[in-house]
């Protein structure tokens, strides 16, 4: 494996339909590297919450991916509406998100705190009318 | 117990036709809410689910379960079917209610996991 792998992905804000398109790639790529398995469900939880927020709540995003010896490092941008009060957005069951998301089966107020939980890294930035940036790292190993 | 095994109790009907229906599972559960799923389920193989979009096959692959049995005759589209397919995940139909299904497969010995 080379030293260092870089994937980029665009999450669109118009189809709910694609989100889970980016990790679903990501889960296959993983697993042929050989990263183990409990590592590649971790990665693949985090994201796949990272990009229905994307296109729930944030009109889409991108997703920038590292992948090392050591770690599955995630980058989620958006230029969404932001978020005004963080440890309220990260804890559990707190959710915005209107009926017809609900409906979708999403919306529940875990995904950010599933992010945190299956990150072994996890850092969010984010202000009002401008966006959000997401880092989260799984460690390899 | 088998996939087809899980055909015959529930009455069900096959909707992906290259799964491999002789697969062992031992696991199961029923939600409709795909966030619950992803943040309270560990190693359950199966998923039964009232709910009927392409985000069913990504939370149960994201979750490595191999099955999904949708419950009262819902009927997923070709999309959802061909993305199963492509996932190696067994799809499903069946006419009983959640509550029955979920009742007939655990009365035959499919357990709820950890949790
Ligand atoms: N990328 C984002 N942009 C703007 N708001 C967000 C974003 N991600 C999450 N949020 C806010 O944080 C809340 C909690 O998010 P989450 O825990 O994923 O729950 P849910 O998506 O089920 O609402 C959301 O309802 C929303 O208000
Ligand atoms: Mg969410």
């Amino acid at each position: 494996m080379p030293d260092c792998i870089y994937l980029h992905y665009t999450v669109p804000g118009d189809d709910f339909t694609r989100a889970g398109e980016a990790s679903a790639d990501l889960k296959l790529r993983l697993k042929k590297l050989g990263i183990p398995p409990e590592a590649v469900r971790k990665v693949s939880i985090a994201l796949y919450e990272g990009e229905i927020n994307l296109a729930i709540h944030a009109h889409g995003g991108e997703i920038d991916v590292q992948i090392t010896d050591d770690a599955v490092c995630m980058t989620l941008s958006d230029q969404g509406p932001g978020i005004a009060d963080i440890p309220l957005a990260m804890s559990e069951g707190y959710s915005t998100a209107p009926d017809e998301v609900r409906s979708l089966g999403f919306g529940a107020g875990m995904g950010l705190p599933n992010m945190k939980k299956y990150s072994d890294e996890f850092d969010i930035q984010s202000t009002v009318g401008v966006g959000t940036t997401i880092k989260m790292a799984v460690h390899v190993d | 117990m088998t996939i087809s095994r899980i055909i015959e109790i529930l009455d069900a009907h096959l909707l992906t036709e290259h799964a491999d229906c002789s697969r062992e599972v031992h696991t199961a559960c029923g939600s409709d809410m795909m966030s619950d799923v992803l943040a309270y389920v560990k190693d359950q193989a199966v998923l039964l689910t009232g709910l009927n979009n392409p985000q069913v096959v990504r939370t149960a692959d994201m979750m490595d379960m191999v099955c999904i049995v949708f419950v009262r005759g819902k009927k997923p589209d070709a999309m959802l079917i061909s993305l199963a397919e492509a996932r190696g995940i067994a799809v499903m139909t069946t006419d009983k209610t959640m509550f029955t299904a979920c009742g007939l497969l655990y009365s035959q010995g499919l357990q709820g996991g950890v949790n």
